[in-house]
């Protein structure tokens, strides 16, 4: 079970003074303090955890924010920072003396621009909101988590959200160009804008994928882009990982940097066929999905580029979509396979660790060894050319003992990950899931840095505590005192 | 002047800094000494001794290299892999008046990025890890080496473009991509700068993937040869690609263009050729006492900001990323540099004043002012890494 900072007595004691000053900032629909109403904030997508917060308050506009923000800090409140609760690494898990602050009323798109190809949205909005919102006109926004019908631009924010193409159009840092926030004080910053690259610190950079830990985000500025002419994928399956590791190297090396360069092993197959019925190969070790773009010409052009790489490798089968429909068929399986895996798994644990891709072949064959030392079953699907690995781990959550093992193999192949000279998370965020294994990326002396900028922001370590940093052994360790020592 | 050659001597240099309260003054070769404010300090530390590339996967689209590293070496390298760095790093030593090599730190510490930038990102989307040493001697290190990361507080990004005030970065790992097999540009000639900009905003937002994206006014374009031919100003987008789909695309876009006028198609010698001058900024006209400003704002404001310093004090200007970066040379007086930073502000824009005679940028702003609370939350963020502010002391902001 994981562990959290200790409540704050004195905030437990206050509960109704601080849910009567929380009702005087904002409309009495926005504040929640009842127990039933409460409970479904208690957890996010890392569902075996789980805590229900002290109130939960549901701000309208920046300047809600704010008053909020003051208010938290003035009376030494504890806030956590939500959005669609996606997060699976725990991002949003609440501690029973903290305030949540739900963002998803300001769910509002503000302006939208395509000569200057940008768009100015409100923290609520969906991802793929502000591409349903651009599509008529044949703009995307890029990143595209799997998540993207859920969850949050805020939250991508918050953890720095990657997704299937980012090989080609980067994660969310690299598709941002302003923010709006309210630092734990109260006070708004402005960071970044309708333009590229500040001339001073790089604050916009500091500030996605800082996990809630150091402001509140309230409006951002995202890069919206031309889509292409069209795109189209291709199915290869090999009958070992090596073989398939080494195309994907292949691939790279030739020039193309396809779209998407999706890889799936032979669980992953089995599990994602018989959910979806995609027509993937169940002989097959393991399965690349290969996408590209342009017009059709081009598609054909890199296609077949990529399939005369692929032949070098003897694949047992190829599959060349002819159409967008199978295309969609090809990744139907692909963009199931959490709810694939759910099916033939009571439970599963989503890791998100990054290695070199050289290291693919050693790492999964370990990943299978410790499986079968361990009893538990592992499917892998991941980003094949970014070296993002998503192993599912099963497990049954009613047996404690078998949860326990899924944590300490999940923990072990991260481990694994940071020693071939990867890490712990390539776009889940370290949340509360991965927070005890931050020493073993970084030494105290590094960490310590770390948490004197968080300090610099947050100098009473109100936002989002627990969460990142391996706790101290106690919370006042984290106080100012920090950023002099 | 010391010269570490490792990493260990370059933290032990900072902590004795740290140690007896002294400021250091931080470079690389100096190719960058006349940007920003001049740094007064009684240590200085060079890091062009941390020399060499640390590592090289080509497959796995990463390199590693120590900061002192010259940038061309690092360059070379990647060519004869066919990759390269993806935001087109700009050699800005002809307009610094530099003549030694620029390294691979200060391209990161000053977050330079070229006409690619539009497109494909700036040089800090692309630095995967650093190796640092703070202002207190410790070495610290960030992301790593591969390409998605998002263990920890991003201080990767935080670093680049901190100009060595933060930390001393002694290794750093960028992304690369492949070299494209070919490139073309269309080149319109004789448009206004608004015109130019519609023409470019339709450029880069048609689906063929413009990678560069400029305008040169008639005086900048004549500095040019590979364009002065065309006469007048030039509108300039390039595509790069394998060779049939720059054909195509190339192509698709002319046609789609052609309510801006018949543009002419620049090759693929006359393409490289044309975008490393805009690169390194060569067709600003520039006088020897002149200050140039870069000023980024929204691209549909560029023309308003390049006619607005044109109007105030003659200023020369070409455009790039579309319209966004703003190339200005200018008098080096407080009165174009006020005009600079008004314009900007209004547009709700940023500037870098990138070179001026001491005396004006000793006596000014080189970098827009922040609100208070930005102000005093960087304070408190310079402390957390130098506190004792000894790390290039007033080179970004004065008495920071």
């Amino acid at each position: 079970m994981i562990t959290q900072y200790a409540p704050k007595p004195d905030v437990l004691a206050r509960r109704a003074e601080i849910l009567q000053g929380l009702r005087a900032l904002l409309p009495a629909d926005s504040v929640i303090g009842d127990e039933l109403r409460l409970k479904p904030y208690e957890t996010d997508g890392l569902t075996a955890y789980r805590q229900v917060p002290l109130a939960v308050v549901l701000p309208s506009t920046t300047e809600e924010v704010a008053a909020l923000m003051a208010f938290c800090h003035r009376e030494g409140v504890r806030v956590i920072p939500r959005g669609a609760g996606t997060s699976l690494s725990g991002g949003a898990l609440p501690m029973a003396d903290a305030v949540v602050l739900g963002m998803m009323k300001m769910n509002r798109i503000l302006e939208i621009d395509y000569a200057d190809r940008l768009a100015v949205v409100q923290p609520g909005v969906t991802n793929i909101g502000i591409t349903n919102a651009v599509s008529a006109n044949q703009f995307f926004y890029a990143p595209d988590p799997s998540s993207q019908l859920a969850c949050m631009i805020g939250g991508n924010v918050m953890m720095n959200s990657g997704g299937a193409h980012c090989l080609r159009y980067g994660v969310t840092a690299n598709n941002l160009l302003g923010l709006k926030l309210v630092t734990i004080e109260g006070e708004i910053l402005e960071v970044g804008g309708s333009y590229c690259d500040s001339s001073g610190y790089d604050w916009l950079g500091l500030l996605t994928g800082s996990e809630g830990q150091l402001a509140i985000v309230t409006e951002v500025t995202v890069r919206i882009l031309r889509s292409p002419e069209g795109q189209r994928a291709m199915l290869a399956a090999f009958d070992a990982i090596d073989v398939a590791g080494a195309c994907v190297d292949a691939i790279i090396a030739s020039g193309i940097i396809p779209v998407a360069l999706e890889f799936m092993d032979k669980p992953c197959i089995h599990a994602c066929e018989a959910f979806a019925h995609a027509n993937y190969p169940l002989d097959a070790e393991a399965m690349l999905i290969i996408e590209v773009e342009g017009s059709v010409a081009e598609q054909d052009d890199l296609l077949a580029r990529i399939r005369d790489i692929c032949n070098r490798f003897n694949p047992i089968s190829m599959r060349v979509s002819a159409s967008a429909e199978e295309s969609l068929a090809i990744w139907k399986g692909r963009k199931g396979a959490f709810g694939a895996v759910g099916r033939i798994s009571p439970d599963y644990l989503c890791m998100d660790g990054t290695i070199p891709t050289s290291q693919l072949p050693f790492v999964l064959r370990r990943i299978g060894e410790m499986s079968a030392q361990c009893g538990l079953a592992v499917a892998n699907v991941f980003h094949a050319g970014d070296g993002n690995l998503h192993p599912l781990i099963m497990f049954d959550a009613n047996d404690p003992a078998s949860f326990h093992a899924a944590e300490t193999f999940g923990a072990d192949i991260l481990k694994l990950c940071v020693e071939v000279g990867g890490c712990l998370t390539g776009e889940h965020g370290v949340g509360v899931e991965k927070r005890d294994l931050m020493n073993v990326q970084f030494n105290e002396t590094e960490l310590d840095q770390q948490r004197r900028v968080k300090s610099a922001f947050d100098p009473d370590w109100l936002l989002n505590p627990s969460k990142v940093f391996p706790l101290k052994n106690s919370a006042n360790t984290a106080t100012p005192a920090m950023a002099a020592e | 002047m010391l010269l570490p050659t490792t990493e260990a001597d370059l933290a032990q240099a900072i902590t004795a800094a740290h140690e007896a309260a002294e400021p250091v003054r931080i470079s690389g070769h100096d190719s960058k000494a006349a940007m920003l404010r001049p740094v007064q300090a009684a240590r200085s530390v060079s890091t062009a001794a941390l020399s060499g590339v640390t590592l090289y996967s080509p497959s796995e689209l990463i390199f590693s290299a120590q900061s002192g590293t010259p940038l061309a070496e690092i360059e070379a390298m990647l060519a004869a892999k066919d990759q390269h760095l993806i935001a087109e790093p700009p050699d800005y030593s002809a307009l610094l008046g530099a003549t030694t090599p620029q390294t691979l730190g200060g391209v990161v510490a000053c977050n330079l990025s070229g006409p690619r930038r539009v497109a494909w990102g700036a040089t800090r989307d692309h630095v995967m890890g650093v190796r640092a040493v703070n202002g207190m001697g410790e070495v610290i290190r960030s992301g790593g080496r591969v390409l998605k990361n998002v263990t920890g507080l991003d201080l990767c990004k935080l670093l680049t473009g901190s100009h060595g005030t933060l930390a001393v970065m002694s290794e750093i790992t960028l992304k690369v991509l492949p070299m494209p097999e070919r490139r073309a540009t269309l080149a319109f000639g004789g448009l206004d700068p608004q015109r130019a900009v519609a023409a470019l905003s339709a450029a880069l937002g048609s689906p063929y993937a413009v990678s560069g994206a400029a305008y040169l006014p008639a005086e900048a374009a004549s500095r040019l040869p590979v364009v002065s031919w065309l006469g007048g100003s030039v509108t300039l987008a390039r595509i790069e690609d394998f060779a049939p789909s720059v054909a195509y695309r190339i192509d698709r876009l002319r046609a789609e263009l052609a309510e801006y006028g018949a543009a002419e198609i620049l090759d693929d010698g006359a393409s490289r050729s044309l975008w490393s001058s805009v690169r390194d900024a060569t067709p600003l006209a520039v006088q020897a006492d002149d200050a140039v400003w870069r000023i980024s704002v929204r691209p549909s404001a560029g023309p308003r900001v390049a006619r607005a310093l044109e109007a105030a004090f003659g200023a020369q200007y070409f455009l790039d990323w579309g319209g966004g970066l703003v190339w200005i040379a200018g008098p080096a007086t407080s009165a174009a540099h006020d005009a600079v930073s008004a314009i900007a502000r209004k547009e709700g824009g940023t500037w870098i004043l990138l070179r001026a005679p001491d005396a004006l940028r000793t006596a000014c702003d080189v970098i827009p002012p922040e609100s208070a609370a930005l102000a005093r939350i960087g304070l408190r963020v310079k402390q957390a890494f130098d506190p004792k502010s000894i790390l290039n002391p007033g080179r970004m902001r004065a008495g920071v």
